[in-house]
């Protein structure tokens, strides 16, 4: 089995993190912005397994089965976010919420 | 029965704590079960450890109950202790008994009110500290239940705290009797770093040991607790707080302004009477202080309109004459008078509760009169509670309480002919505002309707106080008069006898024919003056001096604008200007950087999350680059 170069791969979940966080920074509709957090997410959980395989340790691994669980659970609590902000605000746009500001 | 001896206060604090957590969702009906309850309970354990204390006494005359150690620091460890014997075993079974006469008159006075539960809370505390007071063993719990009756007193003179007066009132009673209070803790400061302890007796044996009689130190120590005992009992100088107490309810003034807390400085003095024997300058200015005070007060008295003002200033009066008593050393007769004045000014200011009740909370005597085919058991009650304090003589317990003093005053080796002179002018004072206030109240034209009849709640104690107030006298009849001094013996384990001269000894017969002259005298001459000849007296009132007198005395003798100009004023006016001095600029220098930070940072709260997440990504930045570089 060919060995794929770490840093190839280190490389590729920087640039999808990098992607994931112009996402966040730049995109308004929340659904996007939950989206651009799960390629963060996975851009990490990418840099684990690697890195995992890399020093053959399982540690990575189980690193990412625990992003994937908290991913989950972040999802189910955004959405719910999401449609509470619908309810209230009739558009998904972030920036409408601004009126929460202390 | 004497190991009950801590549940004497622990069940009022019981009934407190119970009424302060569950008072406002309990039944009016529970809430007078538990607080009357308790207090009665706690009479009922009283007495039976009284009467322990009685039949087999304890050895040493004294027995102490020690609970648990306080604190416990190098050298100082106060216990939370009880100490029974005589002294304590007279003022616990007057404390309990007439507190709970008047929980029982409360439960009836005060059912319209709106914090029902919360007054009787406070009455249950109030009757708490007041136990641990007069039971504790050693000064700095002493101290704990003089500032606790403090507390409850603030807080039941402004019971009704929507009227801004009572506030007043209350916060005055407070800041008066602190100042005080703060005598009394510097005298505790100095009593133990001399004597190294705070227990009472530890203190009173070692005083005896170390100090000579008459040196700075017991003189500097007696003149502090005197403080103290001056503040609480409403003596000259501090006595300007008791009057404006009355803005409470008429139970509170009963229980706490007559019967027991403003006689916790009398106690004071009792208990701690060889401090003061070591200090005859101290002692002399007791009966000076006391001989002062009572002829204040009765001139004061004389002109009231309030008929609780008038027994306010009665009782500064009467507690004027418990100090002239323990100045000539008459410890015992001041705890006789102490205990029938307990029993009359209590029943007195019950029913001043019932006339103003029945009359919808009118105070002014002016306005009453007549009362007395309308309330007719206020009226007996009341007639006899007047009679001993005006200490009619031979059947009425004021005359023999009351006339002990006044010959004592006389006859002790530490009175004096003008000693019992201010005594025996007071004694005309007092049977001319007393009954002044029956006739107005009771006698004459009809005044206002009484509305509310008083039910048996509030005449039973009432009754039991009258029986009491004729009845109590016989305990201690003077040697003229049957020689049954047994309270005096009783008491005689804890408070030395009085030394009598032997010169003076015979005369007094004589002087008891002259105090009981004077006693009915002045009784007939305020009929005469304000049912025969009343034209006269007004004529003598508008009279230029007259005039000036009835004001003068009307404000008890000025000493309120006396303290205002020379004490508040100035103190308001250097508040006023010290408002901005440097001090205050380093502080308004803080709250200025506060305040600015406080802009600062909540400017970048925009509730825009977008923005936040470039903050988070800046930071992430600033702290990975912070890691490669270091």
């Amino acid at each position: 089995m060919a060995t794929v170069p770490l840093n190839g791969v280190m490389i590729l979940a920087g640039i999808l993190f990098m992607l994931g966080l112009v996402g966040v920074l730049v995109r308004r509709n929340i659904i996007f912005m939950l989206l651009s957090v799960e390629i963060m997410l996975n851009a990490a959980g990418l840099a684990f397994v690697a890195a995992g395989s890399r020093w053959g340790q399982a540690d990575g691994q189980v690193m990412f089965v625990f992003i994937l669980s908290m991913a989950a659970a972040e999802v189910s609590v955004g959405l719910a976010l999401v449609l509470q902000l619908y309810n209230r605000l009739k558009t998904l746009d972030t920036d409408a919420a601004a009126r929460m500001r202390g | 029965m004497l190991d009950y001896l801590w549940l004497i206060p622990a069940l009022p604090l019981g009934g407190f704590l119970v009424l302060a957590l569950l008072g406002a969702r309990l039944p009016r009906g529970l809430t007078a079960v538990v607080g009357a309850g308790s207090v009665g309970l706690a009479a009922v354990t009283a007495s039976l450890v009284a009467y322990d204390f009685w039949v087999g006494e304890p050895p040493g005359h004294a027995y102490t109950q020690t609970l648990w150690v306080w604190l416990k620091t190098a050298g100082f460890s106060p216990a939370i202790a009880f100490y029974l014997d005589a002294l304590s075993v007279v003022m616990m079974l007057v404390v309990t008994w007439v507190g709970f006469l008047i929980h029982l008159y409360s439960t009836e006075f005060m059912i319209d009110e709106e914090g029902y539960s919360r007054f009787f809370a406070y009455m249950n505390l109030f009757v708490s500290a007041m136990l641990t007071l007069v039971l504790a063993d050693n000064l700095l719990l002493l101290y704990l239940g003089w500032e606790g009756v403090g507390l409850c007193s603030y807080l039941l003179i402004g019971f009704w705290y929507t009227k801004p007066e009572n506030g007043y009132a209350a916060r005055k009673a407070f800041v008066i009797t602190r100042v005080g209070d703060t005598a009394m803790a510097v005298g505790l400061f100095l009593l133990f770093t001399h004597l190294g302890t705070l227990q009472i007796q530890d203190v009173m044996t070692r005083a005896r040991e170390v100090w000579p009689e008459g040196s700075t130190l017991p003189i500097a120590a007696a003149l502090l607790l005197l403080g103290g005992a001056v503040g609480k009992s409403a003596q000259l100088p501090l006595q300007t707080w008791l009057p404006d107490a009355m803005a409470g309810p008429s139970p509170v003034s009963a229980l706490i302004h007559a019967a027991t807390m403003v006689t916790a400085g009398v106690y004071l003095i009792a208990r701690t009477h060889v401090l003061f024997t070591l200090a005859p300058p101290v002692l002399t200015l007791v009966a000076v202080i006391g001989a002062a005070t009572l002829l204040l007060a009765g001139f004061s008295g004389l002109t009231q309109r309030d008929i609780k003002r008038v027994l306010a200033y009665s009782t500064i009066s009467q507690i004027g004459y418990m100090f002239l008593a323990l100045g000539v050393g008459a410890w015992s007769a001041a705890i006789f008078h102490f205990m029938v004045h307990a029993f009359f000014k209590a029943l007195l200011f019950l029913g001043a509760g019932s006339i103003i009740l029945a009359l919808d909370h009118e105070h002014d005597m002016f306005k009453m009169g007549g009362l007395r085919r309308q309330l007719p058991t206020t009226f007996w009650t009341f007639l006899i509670g007047s009679g001993a304090l005006a200490a009619v003589p031979l059947i009425t317990a004021g005359f023999y309480s009351k006339d002990l003093i006044i010959w004592q005053s006389y006859a002790s080796a530490r009175g004096s002919l003008w000693l019992w002179a201010a005594a025996l002018a007071g004694a005309l004072l007092t049977s001319l505002y007393t009954f002044r206030m029956v006739i107005l109240t009771f006698f004459g034209p009809a005044g206002m309707q009484a509305g509310r009849k008083p039910g048996w709640r509030m005449n039973l104690p009432m009754i039991v106080l009258a029986v009491l107030s004729l009845a109590a006298g016989f305990i201690e009849l003077p040697k003229s008069l049957g020689n049954l001094p047994i309270l005096s013996d009783f008491l005689r384990s804890a408070l030395p006898a009085v030394v009598v001269m032997a010169v003076r000894e015979g005369r007094e017969p004589l002087f008891e024919l002259i105090s009981g002259c004077v006693s009915l005298g002045g009784i007939l001459v305020i009929y005469l003056l304000l049912r025969k000849a009343p034209r006269f007296t007004e004529k003598l009132v508008r009279t230029p001096l007259g005039a000036a007198l009835h004001r003068w005395w009307l404000v008890g003798w000025g000493f309120d604008a006396l303290y205002d100009w020379t004490i508040v004023s100035p103190y308001v006016w250097l508040a006023r200007i010290g408002r901005n001095d440097v001090v205050d600029l380093f502080y308004h220098w803080i709250a200025w950087v506060n305040q600015v930070g406080y802009r600062a940072v909540s400017a970048t709260q925009t509730g825009r999350i977008r923005s936040y997440a470039v903050g988070l990504a800046i930071g992430a930045v600033f702290v990975i680059g912070l890691v490669v570089i270091l």
